[in-house]
C-alpha cells in the first residue's frame, strides 16, 4: 500500500511551479482533446476540411486583387500571390489558434467544472488542432509553388523552426487570453480587433523590406510573427533577411510570452472552477 | 486495513460573493469612477487577482473546519441539505477547486464522478465519446480498449455505437456516461448526486453498480440524497449542514438522525398537554413511537427486522367504540392500510395502548411516513381522529442477500417487498395445448 500516490490539498499562494510530470501522465488526454477538436471542427459542414485551404485561399485572392494589382505593393520579386500565400499559411495557423485558444477555456467551461485534468491542455490543444490545417495549406503552397514554378531550396529544412515559433507565440498569448477571458468575457470582443490588428502589424501583405531604419527593423521584430513572416519567405522563397537580430528579438519575445504565459494561467488555475 | 486513504484537517472554503458598491456622491465622481474602473480592474488581472477583488468584500464560507479521516476500504455518505457544502468538500477533494484554510492527504488514485458524461460532445458518435470521456476521467488507451465492449454492453447502446451522441435520448447519453464512469478502476472513488438524473429504473441500476464497487474494497466517498442508498451502500455516513460538519458516525444513526430533522417527524411524537392533542369527541392522541426489538425508538429501520408500533391515547368517556387504522404512505401513495380487526369499547375512560407488529420484510427501501386514523362505523358513523405523517422513517436492505431481494441488487418497483416463497423450477413434460 505504501506505493500509492500521494497526494496534498492545500491553499496554494501566488504562482505556482509548472507540474511537469503531472503534464507528461496526462499526455493522452492532450492526445484525445486535439483529436476531438479536429474531428468536431468541420462537422456538419458542406465543405468540410476544405475550408482550411480555403480560409487562406481567399484571403490570398483577395489581398491579391487590392494590395497586389490595385495597390501595386512590392512583393520582392516574387508573383505576389505566391508572396502573400506564403505568409498566410503561418499567419492563419496562428490567428485561429489564439482564437480558439483564447475561447477555449470557456467553451470547455463545464468540464473544468466537473473534473481535474491539467487546465493548460485545453488551450494547447486548441492550437495544436490547427497543425493539420496548417499541413493542408502547406500542401497548397507547394502545388502552387510549382505552378508558378518556383521550388524551395535546402533551407526549407528550417520552416519547422519558423513553425515551432508561430505555435510557441500562439500559446504563449493563447494562455494569457484563455485565462483572461475565463473573468473577462471582454477578451471574446477584443479577439477579432486584435487578431485584425496583428495582421496589419505584421508583414503578411507587404515586404519587410519596406522597413529600412535597422532600429525600427528591430523594433518590428518585437511582434514575434515577424519573425515568422520572415522566415517562411526566407526558407520557401529564399527572399527577405536571412535570419539576423530581428530573428532573435521574436523568438526572444515569443518565449517571454510563453513563460509568462504559463505563469499567469498557472496562477489563475485555482480559481477557474469558481468563475467558469 | 486501518490505513488512511483520506485525512480532512480543518478544510474550509470561503467564496467571495456580492459587490460592495463604491458610493458615488455626485455626476462626476460616478464619471471619473467609471472611467477609473477598467484600469483598477485591467490592473487586478494582469496581478492575477480573482474576479473584481477590489470590489467584492463578502465572504461566504461554503464549508469551514472540516475534519475527518477515510480508513481503506471504507464507503463514506455524505448527507446534508442543499447548499450544505457536500458538493464543495467534493470539488475540494477532486482538486476541482482550492480550499481557501486547512487541508486534505490522498493516498491512492482518485476518480471523480460528479457528473456523468463530462466533455461528451453531442457531434461525436457514441465509440468516440466512450474514448474522449474515459480519457478525461484519466483512464489510459489501453485500458479504454480492453473495457470498451463492456462499457457498450453496460449502457446498452450497441446497436447506436457508431450514432452521433446528439441522436442519443437523454436516457441513453446518461447510461453511456455511467457505463464508462462506472468502469473506472481507482482506489478512491468520489461520487456526487450522480443517480438524481435518470428513470428510476436506471437510478436503481446505478446503485446496483455502486454496490459492486463498494464491495471490491475500494474506498468510496458517496454523496446522495437518497437516503435508503446512504443506509444500504454506506457503513459511516457524515452530516453536513451549513458548511460545518455537525454529525459523523454509523450511517444507520446519521441517517437516522438526519431523517427526523428533515422530515420534522421523528420515530416517536407525543403531545405533553391534552388540550393540544389531535383527537374528539373524547379521544385524545397521546403518543405515537416505533421501535425495535429492544424498544429503542428508531426511523431508520432493516428491512429483514420486525418493528412495533406502539400507540399511547386516551378516552375521556366511558364505553367509547373505534377502532385504529395506520395508513403507511411512501412515494406520495399509500403503501397499505393496517387497521384494527373489530371496533373495541372501552368500558373506562383513561389511558391506554395499543402495539402493531410490522413483520420484517414487509417495507421495500423507501422512506415511509405514518398517518393514523381513528373511527367507528357501525352504528353511528363517528371519526376521533385523522393525524397525517405522525411518524417518518426510512427502510434499507443490507443487501446480505437474504431479503425478498436474494442476490439481485437493482432497481425492484413497488411500495412493499414481501419476502415470497419461490419453488425451484423442475423438468416438466411439453404442455399438451402446445401444437
Amino acid at each position: 500500500m505504501s506505493n500509492l500516490p500521494f497526494l496534498r490539498i492545500a491553499p496554494t499562494k501566488g504562482y505556482i511551479r509548472l507540474n511537469i510530470g503531472e503534464l507528461w501522465e496526462f499526455r493522452e488526454l492532450l492526445y484525445f482533446l486535439v483529436w476531438r477538436d479536429i474531428k468536431v471542427r468541420y462537422k456538419q459542414t458542406i465543405l468540410g476540411v476544405l475550408w482550411a485551404i480555403l480560409q487562406p485561399f481567399t484571403t490570398m485572392v483577395v489581398f491579391s486583387l487590392f494590395f497586389g494589382n490595385l495597390a501595386q505593393i512590392p512583393s520582392d520579386g516574387i508573383p505576389y500571390p505566391i508572396f502573400s500565400f506564403v505568409a498566410l499559411v503561418p499567419w492563419v495557423f496562428f490567428a485561429n489558434g489564439l482564437n480558439n485558444s483564447a475561447n477555449s477555456l470557456v467553451q470547455n467551461a463545464n468540464m473544468i467544472k466537473k473534473i481535474y485534468f491539467p487546465r493548460l491542455l485545453i488551450p494547447t490543444a486548441s492550437s495544436l488542432a490547427g497543425v493539420l490545417d496548417l499541413v493542408l495549406a502547406l500542401l497548397v503552397l507547394f502545388g502552387m509553388m510549382a505552378a508558378y514554378g518556383i521550388f524551395p531550396t535546402i533551407r526549407v529544412i528550417f520552416l519547422p523552426l519558423f513553425f515551432v515559433l508561430a505555435l510557441v507565440t500562439a500559446l504563449g498569448v493563447g494562455f494569457w487570453l484563455s485565462a483572461m477571458n475565463l473573468q473577462f468575457r471582454d477578451i471574446k470582443y477584443v479577439m477579432s480587433f486584435l487578431t485584425q490588428l496583428w495582421l496589419f502589424a505584421t508583414p503578411v501583405a507587404y515586404p519587410a523590406s519596406l522597413i529600412k531604419n535597422p532600429t525600427v527593423r528591430l523594433l518590428y521584430g518585437l511582434n514575434p510573427m515577424t519573425g515568422v513572416v520572415e522566415g517562411f519567405r526566407w526558407s520557401l522563397l529564399d527572399i527577405g533577411n536571412s535570419p539576423d537580430a530581428l530573428l532573435i528579438v521574436s523568438a526572444g519575445v515569443s518565449l517571454f510570452l510563453f513563460v509568462s504565459g504559463i505563469a499567469y494561467f498557472r496562477r489563475l488555475e485555482k480559481t477557474f472552477a469558481d468563475v467558469a | 486495513m486501518s490505513q488512511t486513504a483520506i485525512r480532512v484537517i480543518q478544510l474550509g472554503k470561503n467564496y467571495r460573493i456580492g459587490a460592495r458598491q463604491n458610493k458615488a456622491d455626485t455626476l462626476r465622481d460616478l464619471i471619473t469612477q467609471s472611467a477609473r474602473a477598467p484600469f483598477r480592474r485591467a490592473k487586478g488581472v494582469l496581478s492575477g487577482e480573482a474576479y473584481g477583488a477590489a470590489d467584492l468584500h463578502t465572504t461566504f464560507l461554503a464549508l469551514h473546519d472540516v475534519s475527518f479521516e477515510v480508513p481503506f476500504g471504507e464507503v463514506v455518505g455524505i448527507i446534508g441539505h442543499n447548499g450544505a457544502g457536500k458538493s464543495t468538500l467534493l470539488k475540494i477533494l477532486s482538486r476541482i477547486t482550492e480550499p481557501s484554510e486547512g487541508f486534505a492527504e490522498i493516498y491512492g488514485r482518485v476518480g471523480a464522478l460528479l457528473e456523468v458524461g463530462t466533455g461528451f460532445n453531442p457531434e461525436l458518435t457514441g465509440r468516440e465519446n466512450i474514448y474522449l470521456n474515459a480519457a478525461i476521467l484519466g483512464m489510459k488507451r489501453a485500458e479504454i480498449s480492453r473495457k470498451f465492449d463492456e462499457i457498450v454492453a453496460f449502457a446498452e447502446v450497441e446497436q447506436f455505437i457508431d450514432t452521433p451522441v446528439k441522436h442519443y435520448s437523454s436516457g441513453m447519453a446518461l447510461r453511456l456516461g455511467f457505463a464508462v464512469a462506472a468502469h473506472l478502476e481507482p482506489e478512491i472513488l468520489i461520487v456526487d448526486e450522480v443517480l438524481a438524473v435518470g428513470d428510476l429504473a436506471f437510478q436503481k441500476k446505478c446503485l446496483g453498480k455502486m454496490q459492486d464497487v463498494s464491495m471490491t474494497g475500494r474506498t468510496v466517498l458517496f454523496v446522495s440524497h437518497n437516503m435508503p442508498a446512504v443506509t444500504s451502500l454506506c457503513s459511516r455516513a457524515i452530516w453536513l449542514q451549513k458548511g460545518n460538519l455537525i454529525a459523523d458516525g454509523p450511517s444507520i444513526e446519521i441517517v437516522g438522525q438526519y431523517t427526523q430533522k428533515t422530515l420534522a417527524t421523528a420515530s416517536v411524537k407525543y403531545w405533553d398537554n391534552l388540550e393540544n392533542s389531535p383527537g374528539q369527541d373524547g379521544f385524545k392522541l397521546i403518543a405515537v413511537s416505533l421501535v425495535n426489538e429492544h424498544a429503542q425508538p428508531t426511523s431508520v429501520i432493516n428491512v429483514e427486522c420486525p418493528y412495533y408500533l406502539n400507540i399511547v391515547y386516551h378516552v375521556a368517556r366511558p364505553d367509547l367504540t373505534f377502532r385504529i387504522s395506520a395508513i403507511f404512505n411512501s412515494q406520495g401513495s399509500t403503501a397499505f392500510t393496517s387497521i384494527q380487526p373489530n371496533e373495541t369499547i372501552h368500558p373506562q375512560s383513561g389511558f391506554y395502548t395499543t402495539t402493531l407488529e410490522i413483520p420484517n420484510n414487509l417495507f421495500s427501501e423507501s422512506t415511509y411516513s405514518l398517518d393514523i386514523s381513528v373511527f367507528a362505523s357501525r352504528g353511528k358513523k363517528q371519526h376521533y381522529c385523522r393525524e397525517k405523517e405522525v411518524v417518518a422513517f426510512q427502510v434499507y436492505d443490507q443487501m446480505l442477500g437474504t431479503s425478498a431481494r436474494g442476490d439481485y441488487v437493482e432497481g425492484m418497483l413497488g411500495l412493499v417487498r414481501p419476502l415470497l416463497h419461490w419453488q425451484p423450477p423442475q423438468p416438466s413434460a411439453s404442455p399438451s395445448f402446445l401444437k
